[in-house]
């Protein structure tokens, strides 16, 4: 059946209102928009590691969570979604498991690029029956918006501040996706929230119904590291997807396909503008700086076009 | 009918996770610990446990995917040594904050710095406060029986702590010895299957490891403290059934010559082999020494210590670890808070030994039991805080 938001949109939400997520935040959009894709008849069993969605949606005794849900630190949401999984296999050979589970980790980029990294890569290259769900915000947002190694080149983040001799971080983004489809896994996927959220919704389900192991990489702004007007959540997304800054692929079984191609692609400053964390790009003499991140953007766009091909 | 087996410690713990069919084994090899995941991905290569092996890419994930295992509903297991279990030292007070019942067996190992591959405690003593019960064996039949009890104990309705079964690397991990191993259907009869209340995978879902804010913290603090204290009783009630099966009768701790002692020495692990041989070369002497060998050390046994202690004129307490308080080790700490509340106490000193591999010869411990005669003899204690079988001192 074709994809329709308004059939999708009124299936029974498996992460529900009440949590304490800001208005505007990508994280809960992007785990329900990942839930969605699950057959009405299937369970799941999630895990998150510590971050912002953690400590929003289980404080006890509430719970977000329809699906059953586990957390248990911060640089092993992998490994542990691992052992949840290792166990429905045991049990599902010992004749001790009736059900279809299907097993989801979400991780913030803080969790993801950088401490749970090892983790990632451990439970990818074991092969294991699960998704991992990067929600990038592009900083430690949960600790106040420091540093991580996917904040973009030149964002003011808490520990690498704008000042008067260093403009924001130094270096670039992290190329996450990219390492993950070197892990040569059966599925690979980057996406946003874009127009009627299909693109979400069928890369979602792709990756829950591929067997093995699969990651996708899920820009999720934050309104308050990113310093933007909470009303304009998907604008901005959107904008990262015209801009090239933010590509809408796919990597099956090694095979790189490109999910959509602007039609005009939109210089970077349409995008950057919008964001607080990015002021200081706009004053005068800083022209250089979004000439440097434009260069940057045509250079992997041009690349990525190739692989796609 | 037994089965009578020449095994290694680490061998005979492999075989107590074979014959209890885990669900989950998530391990990643130390060395002296690697043999058990070795001979288990061997069982698993062979067909003859049905177990998830997860051959994670570090302890910490290891604790990690068995914590989650166990919260799924599965009898989960894992093995370490010293650096394998300090980089799983966040996720062990996790494991019992979350009051999963995950089992391990370690073989102890000094911590680095420097890097050192053989036997002392520091690696188990200092996650004695992980809220881990904790279980230390002399010899390969006890690491054998104490890793098959571990898992009643962590599994009790009441309890739900995390077990680690302890013994020394090398010393017994390497060491073949005789063993009397159960029937498999014997060990599966014993342990039953794992079913828990409630569980990731039970159908209903349920939702483990939340944010707890200072209105809850508190009290989840408390149960798991309590479940310490109610443990005991569980203890000595799966020992006792154990006892029956099998006729191997095991206590929190075992007293060796210890019902008219004057003076004896607290020990835990493999050196209580050595150190009943010396006591039995005293006694053939005349002196009326003796043996208290601590089984179970979390949750500490403090009224039964008290007691078996309370006769006694002096007492040296050895610590195969130092945790740099600089006025003792651990167990020395806790025994010497037992006697507190004795009328009349004995004298008691403490002697770190054995650190890193060092040997302890029958020598060493004649030092300890001869300091222990001196203090009787002089009515002075000397020195509290004392080293044996180091160079210089």
């Amino acid at each position: 059946m074709a994809y329709n938001l308004k059939v999708e949109a009124a299936k029974p939400e498996r992460f529900v209102g009440g949590h304490r997520l800001c208005a505007g935040c990508g994280a809960g959009v992007a785990v329900r928009g990942v839930l969605r894709a699950l057959d009405e008849s299937d369970r799941s069993c999630c895990g998150a590691a510590t971050s912002c969605l953690e400590v929003s949606s289980f404080l006890y005794p509430f719970t977000a969570w329809q699906e059953s849900f586990v957390h248990s630190a911060f640089e092993n949401v992998a490994a542990s979604i691992s052992g949840a999984e290792a166990t429905y296999k045991a049990l599902k050979r010992k004749g001790r498991m009736d059900e279809t589970y299907k097993f989801i980790a979400f991780g913030g980029d803080g969790g993801t690029y950088d401490i749970g990294l090892q983790s990632l890569s451990g439970a990818m290259e074991r092969g294991h029956d699960m998704v991992y769900v990067c929600y990038d915000n592009e900083a430690y947002m949960n600790t106040g918006i420091q540093r991580s190694s996917s904040s973009p080149k030149f964002s003011e983040v808490s520990t690498a501040p704008v000042g008067s001799v260093l403009p924001g971080k130094q270096q670039r983004k992290k190329d996450l996706t990219a390492i993950m489809v070197a892990h040569n896994i059966p599925y690979v996927a980057q996406t946003t929230f874009t127009k009627n959220f299909k693109d979400l919704h069928e890369k979602s389900h792709r990756a829950i119904y591929t067997p093995g192991p699969a990651f996708m990489n899920i820009l999720a702004p934050c309104p308050r590291g990113w310093r933007y007007d909470p009303a304009e959540l998907m604008t901005i997304c959107n904008l990262a997807v015209e801009t090239c800054v933010w590509p809408l692929y796919e990597v099956i079984e090694g095979q790189w396909k490109l999910s959509y191609e602007p039609k005009n692609k939109l210089p970077i400053e349409d995008y950057l503008r919008l964001q607080g964390r990015f002021s200081h790009m706009f004053k005068p003499g800083a022209e250089w700086m979004i000439e440097d991140v434009q260069n940057a953007i045509d250079q992997k766009w041009e690349a990525l076009l190739k692989k796609c091909k | 009918m037994a089965i009578r087996e020449r095994l290694s410690g680490n061998e005979a713990v492999a075989v107590a996770f074979k014959q209890m069919d885990l669900d989950v084994m998530a391990a990643y090899p130390i060395t002296p610990s690697t043999e058990v995941p070795q001979y288990f991905s061997q069982f698993v290569a062979d067909g003859v446990v049905q177990t998830e092996f997860v051959a994670v890419e570090s302890e910490h994930s290891a604790m990690s995917a068995c914590i989650s295992a166990a919260a799924a509903g599965a009898r989960a297991a894992t093995a370490t040594s010293a650096c394998g279990l300090a980089l799983m030292w966040e996720l062990l007070y996790v494991a019992s904050g979350s009051r999963v019942p995950v089992t391990l067996a370690l073989i102890n190992r000094a911590l680095s710095a420097p890097i050192n591959i053989n036997n002392d405690h520091s690696d188990s003593m200092g996650a004695r406060d992980s809220g881990w019960i904790q279980i230390y064996s002399e010899n390969n039949q006890e690491a054998y029986d104490n890793q098959i009890m571990s898992v009643r104990i962590a599994e009790h309705k009441d309890i739900m702590l995390p077990v680690m079964v302890c013994q020394d690397g090398f010393i017994t991990s390497h060491a073949i010895e005789n063993i009397e191993l159960l029937e498999d259907d014997a060990v599966a009869k014993f342990v039953g299957t794992y079913t828990p209340q409630s569980s990731l995978l039970g159908g209903k879902p349920i939702s483990v490891g939340p944010l707890d804010t200072p209105q809850f913290y508190f009290e989840h603090a408390y149960q798991r403290a309590h479940a310490m204290i109610e443990s005991k009783k569980v203890i000595l009630d799966v020992f006792k059934e154990f006892a029956d099966l099998t006729g191997r009768a095991y206590g929190l701790f075992e007293e060796y010559k210890m019902e008219d002692a004057e003076c004896a020495i607290v020990v835990l692990n493999s050196t209580a082999g050595t150190a009943k041989y010396v006591c039995d070369e005293l006694r053939a002497q005349g002196k009326k020494v003796g043996v208290l060998k601590l089984r179970v050390f979390r949750p500490f046994p403090i009224d039964e210590i008290k007691k078996a202690l309370s006769h006694l004129k002096a007492v040296a307490v050895m610590d195969k670890s130092d945790c740099f308080s600089a006025v003792g080790g651990p167990v020395f700490a806790d025994v010497r808070n037992a006697c507190y509340d004795l009328e009349t106490r004995p004298q008691i000193i403490n002697f770190i030994y054995g650190l890193g591999g060092r040997d302890v010869r029958v020598e060493d411990l004649k030092h300890v039991y001869s300091a222990l005669d001196e203090i009787v003899r002089t009515g002075h204690l000397g020195k509290i805080y004392r080293h044996v079988g180091v160079r210089g001192v």
